[in-house]
Parts: C-alpha cells; structure tokens; sequence
C-alpha cells in the first residue's frame, strides 16, 4: 500500500515536468503572438513607397484594425482573403500570395511588407508589376516558372471559383489553360518561362496591358 | 462582408494583378470611387454624447441603419451632426460593434432596452458574439418565460366560436377557466381520493365474525363498499369517455400517459364485473385489485409538483441507470464474497449466492434487518467492508438527480431545453444565410451591376439616349443596393470570371447544368446567364454563339419549365425565381462528385425563392441597331476605354 502511495505521488511531479515544458513553448507561443510589431515612421515609409502620408495612414488604420498585433501569419492572411471569395476555395492561392508578398520570408506579414507590395501593385511601372506577377508564380523563386508551377497556380486560381460555374468546370481545364498560356509565352518553347521572356511577351499583349492599369484608383 | 475586412479589399483588388498575365480575356472596368469621400470624421449626437468615427466604419455593414442611407434622415444641418434620441449607454455596443465587428451584450443592460436599441438601429441579435451569446440567450428566455406566465393569468377572454368539443377539452386543461371546469376539477379529486381511502380501509380488520378470526372491513360491509366503488368506477368512466370525446386527436390522447392511468385505474372493476361468477379465476381477481392503487395516479393532473416529479425522473434516467448498474455490480461482487466467506460455518443463513444478495442489500442501503447476519471474522470482515462501500456507491449518485430536479424545476419545462436547441440550430442558419448575402450580393448584381458603371462611360450617342430613358427607379434601387465597397467587390470577383473564363452561377443553375451536360454532351442552355457578359470586341466567334443563345431559350423553355418560369418582359428582361444559394467552399475534387447533386432538383417543391434576378437578354451589337441594353457595350467599352 505504501509502495503504491509512493509510485502514484512520483508520476504527477513528472507528468507536470512535462507539462512544465509545454508551459514554457506555450508562453514562447504566446508571446510570439503578442509581439507588438511597430512599423518603421511614416517618413521612411513614405520614402520607401510611393504612397502619399494620407494614404499610408488609411492603409495603416485599416491593416491594424484587422490585425492588432502588427503583423500577419498565414492563417490570418488565409482567413482574411477567404472572406473575399466566399463561393470559392481561396487558400491555395492565398499561400502563394503570402509567399510572394512575405519578401523576407519570416512567415508573417508586416505592415512594411504589406505597404511594399502594394506600392509596386498600385504605384509601380508596368515593368515593376510584370516582375511581381512573375515572382507569384515562380514558386520556388528560381528564376524559371516551369509547366508544374503554373499548373499549381492555375489550379489555386480556378479553386477560388467554386463548383458552382458555368460553364462546368472539368478536370482538364486549368492544364488546358496552362498549355495556352505556355504557347504565348514561351518562345524558345524549351518548356520554361524566363522573366525576360514574361515580361517580352506581356508588353505585346494589348490586354494584358491594359489590365495592368485596372487597379490603380484601388486607393 | 465583414467589418474589417473591408480594410483589405484595396489588397486584395492590387493582388488580383496576378491574375492579369494568366487571363485570356480583357478585364470589366473597374468602379470609379468616390475617393474624397472617403476620410471623412462622421459625429454621432446619441443624446448629448458625441461618439466620433470614420465614415468608413459605419460603410462596413450597409444593410444597417448607420451603414445606409437612412441616418441621413437623422442628420442635423446646423450642428452638422447625426442626432439619435436614444439611449448613449447601449449606443456604445452598437458603435463597437462597427469597429470591431462583434456586437458585446453588456449584463447590466435591460434585455427589452436592449432588443430595443438592437431593433431600432437594424441590427439582427444573432450576431451577438459567442462571449456574450449564451448570457443574451438565457435572459431572453426568462423574460419570454416571465411574460408567458403573466399572459396565462390574464387568458380570461374566451375567444368565440368554440365548438362545444373544444370547449369541454379547454375546460379539462385548465381549470381555471370556467367555474363548472372548476367544479368538474374538485369533484373529480374528491371521488379519487375516496376511492383511494376506501381501498385503503378495505383491508383494515374491523370487528370479529363468529368463529374468533379478525375479518377485513371489506368482507364484512361488502355491499356497501361495492356501492362505493361502482360509483367512483362509474364517475371514472364518465370522465375518461368525456375526455376521449373531447380530444382534438383521440389517437394522440389514448396513447398518453394519463389516459393509460385512467384505463388500467377502471379497468380492474370491470374484469371483475365480468368474472365474478367464476370462481377459479377469483385469484387472479383478487391480484387485479393491486391495480386499483393506480387510481392515486390520476391525482398527478392536479398537482404540478408530481408531474415535475414524473419529468426529473424521466430526464435523469441516465442516473439512475447508472446507479442501478452501479449497485447491481457491488450486489453481486459483495453476495459472492459472502456466500465463499461464509460457506465454512455451520447453519449459515448465506445457503447461495442468490441468497446472500438479501443479505447484501439490507447491508448497502444501511438497513440492517439483522435476519442475516455474517459469524466467520472473514464474513464479518467483508460485512463491514460492505455496508461502508454501500453508502458509497449510494451517495453518488443521488446529488446528481437531486440537482436535476432542482433544475427542473425551476425551469419547469424539459419542452425549453429542446427548443433551445432548436433556436441554436435556427440561429446558425440565419448567421449562415446572412453570411450567403455576399454570394448572393454578387449574383444578383452580376445581372443589375453594370448597370451602375455603364453611363460614366458611355460615349455613343445612342448610350445616351438610353441612360435618360432609363427608368429612376431602377437606377435609385441598384445606387442603394451596392455601395462602394460591394461594388469593388463584385469587380473583383468578376475579373476572377473573366481571369479563368467561367462564371459564377448559383446552386440550382449549376445542378440543371449539370444535368444538362449528363443529357447531352453540349451544355447548350444556359441561357440569359451567360449572354449577357462574355462580348468582347476580340472575341468574334464566341460573341456570335451567344447571339445564338436567346433563339434556343425562346424555344427551349420545354426544360426550364418545372423548374423556373420565364416571363418575358416588355424591355426584353427575363426574370427567374432562384432558389437559395448555399455557400460553396469545396475543393475541386468534389467537382467529381456528380452523383449526389441530381437528387437534390426537385426545385418545384422547393418553395424558397430569395430574389428575383432580372438577367437581360443578350446584349444585340450595335450594328443590330437595336438599342437595348447598356450591358453590352460596357464591354465593348472595355476595348475602347483604355488606360485610365
């Protein structure tokens, strides 16, 4: 009996050694998260950007409210970007937008990073964008957007549409549309797309031109 | 959409750019914004307190009183203030429910004011946040609860027109109602208690016969105790048959529990009626006469208290399921013990197991007869042991059905419970529906949206004629139903359209195209949905082929007719009736799942219908020379207006 009253009274002190530990990652954890994040001045960031004060004070209002602690990790971000396309799967390429917004690669978003990308999408010369859009689909930024790439962006971008589409969409037709858009930019048809090659292309392409200057009254 | 999210849509709209390169299709024209208004301070006189806020804020929820048109009506030219004569206190819940997006009910508050405040400034109570929703939740129902049971105080007014069978089943009911009902009430109690007593004193010895035996009063006033029982038999019968007349569903009432009592309570007079001649069976007679007793029940219509009684028990079956299976276990863990304990000694009561389980009931319930008793040490040992376990195994148990019936009955019906469960499920769904209001939103301004952009553009002069022709009221309805905001929203997702080259539909289109593609392999219908965008100025072939379209939906209504009517209109605007949209958010993979949705068509039955889209017909080109809609050259505005 005794011996039993000494074995049950050690296993606790282990078990809240153990859950000592978990304590300490779980306060780690919590004070990540409790990280105040504080941009650098509005002058810097005005200098950095092309936004004027008034409009880096509205950007910075809104980014805060949303997100208190200053900055953005990826399930936020997800969460966030679901809320625009409520008919569709988003997070696919909400991962590949956070990545191509996350410059420095830390796994969060902060309000620089965010106010960054924004100037080259809303301010930026056409060269600029072309450059960030081929960022986005060159996944493992090697220099190269090969056929598997584009396939993976295409299909996160047909996701975000849903099921409910018309006309139905079928399992081939992101790769349908990868192939046209390989045939139009890959000119040395060696199955890749260099950035000269993108950014060549999309300056002759009337469209694409055009839309690229869609969002500029965005702010 | 929710309320800081909007914050982002400027984000999200940069990040559709990397779409541009992917998309085949030129892009619709964005939204022109009214930028200057956009950082504007709005004051809010609530009473004499100033709450100070962007103008934004209060945009994030259009279909409020403060997000829409509506506090214009408040607004006060001198001070240059919105004045609300309310409370300030509760404003401050509303006003934060703008800015964060979670509406917070405050415990002090009152939850009538409360509801009020909510009802005034248009906002719907199921939003209230999970911190505070179960408090908002609880003292909603009590105050229904408080009010219900003044109301039933006050139900003295009679409505007319009462069948003569609904009144005698009102008069049943409730007693209160009438004073023969009440009359009908007390007499009824009298006769069971006397049938109840006269059982009882039956059976009392009175007095002695010749031969020295105590007899029972009931064989020696026989006669007179069989008058007593036929009439309260007879008064009995009456009352059940009344009652069976006056149901509204005699099957519902005869499987009731009280209309069982009642039966089984009369029923033993009349089988003896039947068999009293025979005296084999006057046994069994006799034993019939236990259920007599039944007629005790009959009183749980007079008191609330025993039909509490009855639900608690009901409602902790599980306890008490537990404590029987508990007991049985210790039972016979306990009766084996003792028997194997007990078996060395000599004239040991414990004969078999089966025996000592007396022995081990008396002795876990602490009774002690003492008509068992254990004489080894080992026997006495475990006795001991027993009796201490017993109190044990007992005691748990009971707080637990006393809590229960604590709880019962204060809440006084176990009827709440489940529609409380009812409303949470009804609460999600409304949340759900709200939230479907984006998807929705989009659709229907798909058909209406353009409307909105087309004039800025408009160049041709035959586009001008058409924007002055164009009926107010329209153009009133579409400016008050997408605000800035949902309008650069629906731009977004359609560039998302035209990016992949396939449209948003809703559920039920997409379940008849589906079935459509499965009849045959060229989904040709579709008809106004598509028709109406999709022109561009490139694309001659596929232009042409929606021109075909409207030809084959004129013909083609054979389909469509179980499912949708189509009207024609006098401005060639064709309207459906929906059916509600759920909010896909599946993968792709379950685009393969073709099966299960066929089932679901049965959209003549479904009577829901949440808007009237209007979808015009096909945009005609201008070299048709039939100037119709302004849809259709906002896309070949799309080839002529350039770079902004």
């Amino acid at each position: 009996m005794g011996a039993l009253m000494v074995i049950f009274s050690i296993q606790p002190k282990e078990r809240r050694k153990t859950t000592g530990r978990l304590n300490d990652s779980v306060e780690d954890e919590l004070e990540l998260s409790t990280v105040r994040h504080r941009p650098e001045g509005l002058e810097q960031l005005e200098a950095r950007t092309r936004f004027s004060r008034k409009e880096l004070q509205i950007l910075y209002r809104g980014f805060k409210n949303e997100c208190p602690s200053g900055i953005v990790n990826e399930e936020t971000f997800k969460d966030i970007y679901a809320q625009f396309f409520p008919q569709g799967e988003s997070s696919t390429y909400a991962h590949f937008l956070f990545n191509a917004f996350d410059t420095d690669h830390n796994g969060s978003l902060s309000f620089e990073d965010f106010v960054m990308g924004l100037s080259i999408l809303l301010r930026g010369t056409i060269q600029e964008k072309l450059n960030w859009a081929f960022n986005l689909y060159d996944i493992n930024k090697d220099g190269y957007i090969t056929k598997e790439e584009m396939l993976d962006i295409m299909k996160a971008i047909y996701d975000m549409m849903g099921k409910c589409t018309y006309p139905i969409l079928k399992e081939d037709t992101p790769r349908q549309h990868v192939e046209v858009f390989f045939q139009k930019m890959d000119k040395n048809k060696d199955g890749v797309v260099t950035i000269d090659e993108f950014i060549d292309c999309c300056q002759n392409d009337e469209n694409i031109m055009r839309s690229m200057h869609l969002f500029e009254n965005v702010l | 959409m929710a309320a800081g999210v909007a914050a982002w849509l400027p984000f999200a709209r940069a990040a559709a750019i990397g779409w541009m390169p992917v998309a085949n299709l030129p892009m619709p024209v964005a939204p022109a914004g009214k930028n200057k208004r956009q950082d504007e301070m709005i004051i809010l006189n609530v009473s004499g307190r100033r709450f100070e806020t962007w103008r934004n804020t209060l945009d994030r929820y259009p279909d409020t009183l403060l997000g829409s048109s509506e506090k214009e009506f408040f607004y006060n030219e001198e001070t240059k203030e919105y004045f609300f004569d309310r409370d300030p206190d509760v404003f401050r819940s509303v006003l934060n429910f703008y800015r964060t997006g979670k509406l917070h009910y405050p415990r002090y508050e009152c939850i009538s004011s409360y509801d009020e405040e909510l009802a005034f400034f248009g906002i719907i109570s199921e939003i209230i946040g999970d911190c505070c929703y179960e408090e908002y939740k609880d003292r909603k129902r009590e105050n229904a609860e408080r009010l219900m049971d003044d109301q039933e105080d006050n139900k003295d007014a009679k409505p007319p027109n009462m069948t003569c069978r609904e009144t005698m089943w009102r008069a049943f009911e409730n007693p209160h109602t009438s004073t023969m009902a009440l009359v009908f009430y007390y007499v009824t109690g009298f006769f069971i208690a006397v049938s109840v007593i006269t059982n009882v004193v039956e059976t009392v010895p009175c007095g002695t016969s010749p031969n020295q035996k105590e007899v029972p009063c009931g064989e020696r006033y026989t006669v007179a105790f069989f008058c007593m029982d036929t009439a309260c038999v007879m008064i009995f019968t009456v009352e059940y048959l009344m009652r069976l007349f006056a149901a509204p569903s005699r099957y519902r009432f005869m499987r009731s529990v009280m209309s069982i009592i009642d039966v089984v309570a009369i029923l033993p007079y009349y089988i003896g009626l039947v068999m009293t001649d025979n005296e084999d069976v006057s046994g069994a007679f006799v034993t019939l006469r236990v259920f007599r007793v039944f007629r005790i029940f009959k009183f749980s219509r007079h008191s609330q208290g025993l039909r509490i009684l009855g639900y608690t028990l009901k409602s902790c079956a599980s306890e008490l399921g537990f404590l029987l299976f508990s007991l049985t276990m210790a039972i016979i863990i306990f009766a084996t013990v003792m028997f194997y304990a007990e078996k060395g000694s000599s004239s040991s009561k414990f004969t078999s197991i089966p025996a000592s389980f007396w022995y081990t009931i008396v002795t876990m319930t602490t009774l002690g007869y003492g008509d068992m008793v254990p004489k080894t040490i080992a026997g006495k040992i475990f006795g001991s042991i027993c009796s201490l376990s017993g109190v044990l195994v007992i005691a748990l148990p009971v707080p637990v059905i006393v809590s229960n019936f604590s709880r019962i009955y204060h809440q006084n019906q176990r009827a709440d419970k489940r529609r409380a469960q009812k409303m949470q499920k009804a609460r999600l769904a409304r949340i759900r529906i709200s939230k479907q209001g984006t998807s929705n939103a989009f659709l229907h301004s798909k058909r209406n949206g353009l409307f909105s952009e087309a004039p800025e553009f408009t160049q041709l002069p035959y586009k001008m004629n058409l924007s002055e022709q164009s009926s107010t009221e329209e153009d009133q309805r579409l400016n008050k139903s997408t605000s800035l905001l949902e309008s650069q929203h629906h731009h977004l997702l359609h560039c998302l359209e035209k990016t992949t080259n396939h449209e948003f539909v809703d559920q039920q289109y997409y379940q008849q195209s589906y079935l459509e593609a499965g009849l045959q392999n060229y989904p040709s219908r579709s008809p106004s949905l598509s028709s109406r965008d999709g022109v561009s100025g490139t694309c001659c072939t596929r232009r042409s082929k929606k021109q075909h379209a409207p030809l084959q939906n004129a013909s083609g209504p054979a389909h469509m007719q179980p499912l949708t009517q189509v009207h024609a209109h006098p401005r060639g605007l064709q309207e459906l009736s929906t059916i509600h949209i759920q909010p896909l958010s599946t993968s792709r993979s379950s685009l393969n799942m073709r099966v299960d949705e066929p089932a679901s068509l049965n959209c003549q039955s479904s009577q829901i219908t949440t808007a009237i889209i209007s979808i015009p017909t096909p945009p005609v080109t201008t070299s048709d020379g039939d100037a119709h809609l302004r849809a259709g050259p906002a896309h070949q505005n799309v080839v002529k207006v350039s770079a902004l």
